[in-house]
């Protein structure tokens, strides 16, 4: 789960990690009493969407008086922006981060994930700040230093200094860059995030350490120990249909096709828009229905599917397991009544009771084309929507 | 021969006492699995009865510790269908007591539970299979999971895989062509788990019982890549391969917890291309994982040893 940057500031801040005073405003006249409130000569305005590339696309501003502050604001409020983690339709600004405004001396990189490699946390550091660090990867990976965190001790002091002698931090901020280092990491455990992103760290030219920008991501299997957490969600940053997917427990993706896949198991749900795109189609979505998955289930998954516009037609691959196909096809006739079908709809099973799902769907008197195997599916679909 | 699990391994079920482990626990017994207890905390002393499809009861002793369901039943491995928020408490109970082998079913374990579990079992004795996966089965000889045992025949080729239902799909695509398994493995979908990869080919590798291996990785991390050198630098036997999600959207966790393209790292196409860079033969769709192992066979002159007649 993604949060906004000035919620992941209000986190970070509980637990010693420095950041830029500020407040969260979603009018203009709460942008100018907040700025007032500040009472710095300089003021950020600053765009809060779950996406990165914010400044490029226009969504920060610096703001020398309440007079632009207003202005900024009016500008940015209600504004779509478009950047390279937006996806081309963009996302509408709800809320901006008023901030006040610091002396940047030079920006920094320092970022917490879980290596999967050592099974373990590692913290990333590096002197290119301000840019995407996915980028300096790729070009001069040298700059990018990192240190391997053990869980039963968490992140030493040692570490934290050799990765702030590492990225140049001038000396004498030092053990206040460590600080911060280690409180951002103790952050990152005690809520569970999957990504703590702090880019750029600044250096400030009345000698402070602070996190001008703060990207938190958190593990949403431990969701359940953070209620605090859970509370930060945003809804309007999240698309409708996967949102009502979720009350359903059923993992859904929203893609740009036509063709609208259910599937049960996510592996077998992710080879299933490989091999509609394999035949020239395009998937309309990824769903994983799961592996206990009920008659109600497939109902609502059907519905969400139905409910996308966009969707020609509809594929179904099923290998019951422990599931059963005569369940899977019960609720397939349940909701293609239910719901009216309109669009082509090709159903493949495989697996327990196959006969007795395959006689249901025979017998229901739906225009439902069978299939024999994934890749005949596929290729029957793709030809459907034509 | 076969890996992991055989006839004689004797099992135990942390949380038997949950509806879904004893559905299992019934699954495991009628395949001819040889479960010998449970544990749940604070019904030790007690029994369950679980009602068998040829009309036998099988009554299994309930113990409230591992320690306690080792010591009277001499089990060597344990399998785990504990809630998520119990799950790594449950793999480090079972660490603690020496078994050989722990496989944990659980979906939905925190991935700083798993970091600590790793930290934990270092230097120990037992190997961990999941967590989030469907399980392992020797066809014929033991089932310890959730997939469904008929669509396996007793054979010579071992599979291994990130995903469950790809595992049966693959499985399937094996037995209607005459093809058998050794055994089936599947380590789980998520980022920070028990066995990887190597692992695994590493044991079918040693196993004098499997002729050719089919890996089934997907999207997110390295650990295919990985396998793929390793493979190439000390595998005997051929092995195929399949990644799922070539059509996934960046940054997009599809269903499983690991599987996310995230940095540009972790893509299909990456993976594809260094596995068959070390002699992989990677099926083009997920419908041809059978016939591309197949045609390997063929071609290796294996094909008569792996029909199962």
């Amino acid at each position: 789960m993604n949060i906004h940057e000035y919620q992941g500031k209000e986190v970070l801040k509980q637990y010693g990690v420095v950041v830029p005073e500020g407040k969260v405003a979603f009018t203009v006249d709460e942008a100018v009493a907040a700025a007032e409130a500040l009472g710095t000569q300089v003021v950020v305005v600053k765009a809060q969407i779950h996406a990165g590339g914010r400044g490029k696309a226009g969504g920060v501003k610096v703001a020398k008086n309440l007079d632009e502050v207003r202005a900024y604001a009016s500008e940015i409020l209600g504004k779509t922006l478009v950047t390279h983690q937006t996806g081309p339709e963009g996302k509408e600004v709800k809320r901006l981060l008023i901030e006040q405004g610091c002396d940047i001396k030079k920006e920094y990189y320092v970022g917490v994930v879980v290596d999967r490699g050592t099974g373990r946390v590692v913290m990333m550091a590096s002197e290119e700040g301000g840019t995407e660090i996915e980028e300096v990867a790729a070009h001069t990976p040298e700059k990018i230093f990192k240190e391997v965190i053990d869980p039963a001790v968490g992140l030493q002091p040692f570490q934290a200094k050799k990765l702030a002698f590492a990225i140049n931090i001038p000396n004498e901020l030092v053990n206040k860059a460590a600080s911060f280092m280690i409180a951002l990491y103790t952050a990152f455990v005690d809520k569970d995030c999957s990504i703590a992103e702090i880019n750029p760290l600044v250096v400030t030219g009345d000698g402070n350490v602070m996190a001008l920008d703060a990207k938190l991501n958190f593990d949403s299997n431990a969701l359940y120990r953070h209620k605090d957490i859970l509370a930060l969600r945003d809804l309007d940053e999240e698309d409708a249909k996967e949102i009502e997917a979720s009350k359903f427990d059923l993992s859904y993706i929203a893609l740009d096709g036509n063709i609208g896949c259910m599937v049960n198991g996510a592996g077998l749900a992710m080879a299933t828009m490989d091999i509609i795109k394999y035949y020239g189609g395009d998937p309309a979505n990824f769903l994983d229905v799961g592996g206990g998955a009920t008659k109600e289930k497939v109902t609502e998954a059907f519905k969400i599917i139905l409910s996308d516009d966009k969707v020609k037609g509809i594929f179904v691959n099923i290998f019951g397991g422990i599931m059963q196909c005569d369940i899977i096809a019960e609720g397939v006739i349940a909701a293609a009544r239910e719901l009216g079908l309109d669009r082509p709809l090709v159903v493949r099973l495989e697996g327990t009771n196959v006969e007795l799902g395959k006689k249901l769907l025979n017998e229901s008197g739906l225009n439902i084309v069978a299939a024999e195997s994934m890749s005949d599916g596929a290729q029957k679909i793709v030809e459907l929507v034509k | 021969m076969s890996i992991l699990v055989d006839k004689n391994t004797k099992v135990i079920t942390q949380g038997i006492t949950g509806k879904t482990a004893l559905f299992h626990a019934k699954g495991a017994l009628d395949y001819g699995t040889q479960m010998v207890g449970g544990t749940s905390p604070g019904k030790g002393g007690t029994t369950v009865d679980i009602k068998l499809e040829n009309g036998e009861t099988k009554s299994l002793p309930v113990f409230n510790t591992v320690v306690e369901a080792v010591a009277a039943t001499g089990a060597t491995a344990s399998v785990i269908y504990v809630p998520p928020a119990f799950a790594a408490d449950a793999i480090l109970e079972a660490v603690d007591a020496q078994l050989d082998l722990v496989i944990c079913i659980t979906e939905g374990i925190p991935v700083l539970d798993m970091v600590k579990v790793s930290r934990y079992m270092e230097g120990k004795k037992t190997r961990l299979i999941g967590p989030n996966c469907p399980g392992v089965i020797t066809p014929g000889e033991c089932k310890i999971g959730i997939m469904p045992g008929y669509i396996h025949t007793k054979g010579h080729v071992g599979v291994v895989s990130r995903s469950g239902t790809l595992t049966y799909e693959a499985v399937h695509q094996l037995t209607t062509r005459g093809i058998g398994q050794s055994s089936a493995v599947g380590i789980g979908g998520d980022p920070v788990k028990g066995s990887e990869f190597i692992d695994i080919l590493s044991m079918f590798n040693d196993d004098p019982n499997t002729y050719a291996v089919i890996m089934i990785g997907e999207i997110g991390g390295s650990a295919e890549e990985e396998a793929a050198e390793w493979v190439k630098a000390n595998m005997k036997k051929p092995v195929v391969g399949f990644i799922g999600g070539a059509t996934a959207p960046p940054g997009k966790r599809m269903g499983h917890a690991g599987a996310i393209i995230s940095g540009g790292k972790g893509t299909a196409a990456e993976k594809i291309a260094t596995l068959e860079a070390c002699g992989i033969k990677v099926a083009p769709t997920p419908s041809d994982m059978g016939s591309t192992l197949v045609s390997v066979l063929e071609e290796q002159g294996l094909l008569e040893k792996c029909k199962t007649h």
